[in-house]
């Protein structure tokens, strides 16, 4: 009797079991109501935030950033007084970040890659020196990096009134690295023409011996011809011209040298902690790249009868880069983002003036908002130009 | 999952709720029996902790007496210290209740910032502060001067107009906190220290060699500090400003914390309705307060004027004399509406 209920039973209870039990369903019922409560969460914080700021009586939009600033900023790129709107002091910030994560970010790169590759040096000083020195910046938080800097080195540096004098016309004091302005003078545009001509015929060379060379096997000097072409062009247009270029030397002031151009302890400080910070992480990851290339690669290329510096350049680097682009580009990532500590000295980066504009102005949503979008504009493309050039160095499979 | 998904959403929906209900601030701060007053990092005089977290300045006795006001207990205030940047945000978030920490009043924090300023608690003015071997006189000599600063101020603005106007140079080295730019200029950055004068009287003490420093004749601009409050509260925003006015009110029929307790049965009929001592007197209880309430802030706090010596006056280390905040009929400019 039972043994035959069974089998007639079980359609019946599967019928309303099986969508309960089913994963499939399963599965979009609980990512349908992951995206409903996650709609209502935003939904929330985004119709709370229009209330608050409709009680409060706060204008909304971008409509400020044409208002007049009425503050002035103490290092720009770009011409910039306190009659210029909320706009441009954000994009006199946003150059300012742009400037310390640029140069920043070139510097770590080659001092990471010294010390990276000092570290598997044979001599026993350079490598412990350069452990020394990742152990110790990595370490440190980058803030307080800064403040070492800033605080311990630059601060103690000679009063404005006693500068330190410096070869070619260059002062330096507790306010800055002063040195001279160049200033050209009629035709110098020709220089620069020049120097885009000489790079331009640099490239043709280089393709063509390279395709001289894949023909006929024989080799040309294209990089010494380069480097010639690159120095030697612009020099020789400079000197047909006349040498039109003069210099404006920075001279004692009532208060402070005068004239020249200067660069900030602010800069110099942020500039210096960020990249010798960054530097350190480089370091370790250029290590980690060229350890893991298999030892078995370099005596392979030396039973080709490749020379040592051919063999670092032709096998053992194009490998270990594969390794390298991907970790680097998190760090470079992390210096541009680092760069926001900026506002701990002083310096004008896109926080900082963000942050008197949000003063203010009382914009407080639409600045956060202005900042999130410029980091992640400046990461994103900084993350597609590392993935180009990950993908020219990856692996080419035949 | 989704348990911890709900509870999270509805967390949140709370969260929400709670800063979205801030309209009756007297309210909130009753139930909660504190008031949240948002003070300043550290000026001597205004609203300064000491090195055992005890705050005191004349701001600080202004959140004080509101304490006393509502809950006739000075204890109960407590104070968030902020930048000059993160001053405004607190206040619009409803993170402090009021602002009392030395905020200039003008006409865009007043209307587009969205909150309410009306008692002005002391009149200042902005200055700058060089060292005595620059032999500057004054302030027109300082063309190419480095000036320290501190970033979301008047001062930062009045300091670009005043230079601008007369055709100077300068360049501005901008700090987020006091102590920075204090610092900064003690180490030889700038040249010149610039915010509202009383800010650096109180300054120079904290300086190496404070009698190396002399603040220059020259006050650039005006400067009305007092506390502000948000937007669309009148009745938390009359509870505020009479604070001050009880204590100026105080100040003008001679009643102070000592012979505030005889004054309430002895003084004149003007004095005995502050005091809350008249026959069916409704002052206190429409103001949404007790009737003693300007009594409790006289008793705990003080008047003006004990406020006023007690923090900042001649015998402390600041010596800033009463000046621009002397009351109305002896040259100054506190003038408080009657209370009846």
């Amino acid at each position: 009797m039972a043994g035959n209920a069974l089998p007639s039973e079980k359609p019946t209870s599967s019928g309303s079991s099986s969508l309960l039990y089913d994963p499939k369903a399963r599965g979009i019922f609980y990512q349908v109501l992951t995206v409903a409560i996650l709609g209502l969460f935003v939904w929330i914080i985004v119709n709370n935030t229009i209330t608050n700021l409709n009680r409060a009586n706060i204008a909304s939009g971008f409509d400020f950033l044409k208002g007049r600033a009425g503050f002035d900023i103490g290092q720009t790129l770009i011409d910039y007084s306190s009659d210029s709107t909320y706009g441009r002091a954000l994009l006199v910030g946003l150059l300012n970040t742009l400037e310390v994560a640029i140069i920043g970010i070139i510097t770590a790169s080659i001092i990471g890659f010294i010390v990276g590759i000092a570290r598997l040096s044979s001599n026993w000083l350079i490598a412990k020196l350069a452990q020394i020195y990742v152990e110790i910046f990595r370490n440190i938080p980058p803030l307080l990096v800064i403040f070492f800097w800033y605080k311990g080195v630059i601060a103690i540096l000679p009063q404005a009134r006693a500068s330190l004098a410096l070869p070619f016309g260059t002062y330096l004091n507790n306010r800055g690295l002063f040195f001279p302005k160049p200033l050209w003078g009629g035709g110098a545009w020709l220089i620069l023409v020049a120097l885009v001509v000489a790079i331009v015929l640099s490239l043709v060379i280089r393709r063509w011996a390279r395709l001289r060379q894949e023909k006929t096997g024989q080799q040309y000097p294209s990089g010494l011809t380069a480097l010639l072409l690159i120095i030697g062009l612009p020099l020789v247009t400079f000197l047909a011209l006349g040498a039109p270029l003069s210099f404006e030397y920075p001279v004692a002031g009532k208060f402070n040298l005068t004239g020249g151009s200067v660069v900030g302890p602010e800069f110099i400080s942020l500039y210096l902690a960020l990249s010798f910070y960054t530097a350190s992480f480089i370091a370790e990851i250029v290590r980690a790249g060229i350890k893991a290339v298999a030892k078995g690669q370099t005596e392979a290329a030396s039973a080709l009868g490749l020379r040592g510096n051919m063999t670092t350049r032709l096998i053992v680097i194009p490998q270990a880069l594969r390794i390298i682009i991907p970790p680097l580009t998190s760090q470079y990532l992390n210096l541009t983002k680092n760069s926001s500590l900026a506002v701990a000295v002083g310096f004008a980066d896109v926080v900082a003036v963000g942050g008197t504009m949000l003063n203010q102005t009382g914009q407080a949503v639409e600045i956060v908002t202005l900042w999130l979008v410029i980091y992640l504009s400046l990461s994103v493309s900084t993350a597609v130009l590392m993935n180009w050039f990950n993908s020219k160095m990856a692996l080419v499979e035949r | 999952m989704k348990k911890t998904l709900l509870s999270a959403a509805i967390g949140a929906a709370i969260l929400g709720a709670a800063s979205a209900a801030s309209a009756g601030t007297l309210q909130d701060v009753k139930a909660k029996g504190f008031v949240t007053c948002g003070a300043s990092q550290g000026v001597p005089g205004f609203s300064n902790p000491d090195d055992k977290g005890e705050w005191s300045g004349i701001d600080v006795d202004y959140c004080r007496g509101i304490a006393a006001a509502v809950f006739g207990d000075p204890k109960k205030a407590k104070f968030v210290a902020l930048s000059s940047k993160d001053r405004f945000p607190a206040l619009q978030s409803g993170e402090i209740d009021v602002l009392t920490r030395n905020t200039t009043w003008t006409v865009s924090r007043d209307t587009s910032l969205g909150f309410n300023f009306r008692t002005v608690n002391y009149y200042d003015g902005q200055g700058f502060l060089v060292k005595k071997g620059l032999n500057v006189k004054s302030a027109l000599e300082l063309s190419g001067a480095a000036v320290c600063v501190q970033t979301g101020t008047t001062t930062e603005l009045n300091l670009a107009d005043y230079f601008k106007a007369n055709n100077l140079q300068y360049n501005p080295v901008v700090f987020e906190k006091e102590a920075d730019a204090t610092s900064a200029y003690d180490a030889g950055r700038c040249d010149v220290y610039t915010t509202d004068q009383s800010g650096l009287y109180a300054m120079r003490l904290k300086l190496k060699n404070p009698d190396d420093n002399i603040v220059l004749p020259e006050v650039i601009s005006k400067e009305p500090l007092g506390p502000a409050v948000r937007q669309g509260d009148d009745q938390w925003f009359d509870v505020v400003s009479w604070v001050h006015y009880a204590m100026v009110n105080a100040e003008e029929f001679g009643i102070t914390s000592k012979n505030v307790d005889e004054m309430k049965t002895k003084g004149g009929p003007d004095v005995k309705r502050m005091l809350g001592n008249e026959e069916g007197t409704k002052i206190g209880t429409d103001l949404g307060l007790t009737n003693d309430w300007a009594y409790n802030v006289i008793k705990l706090v003080g008047n003006y004027s004990e406020v006023f010596e007690r923090n900042v006056g001649p015998n402390t280390p600041l010596k800033i004399q009463r000046g621009l905040n002397a009351l109305w009929n002896k040259g100054g400019l506190q003038y408080a509406p009657p209370i009846r």
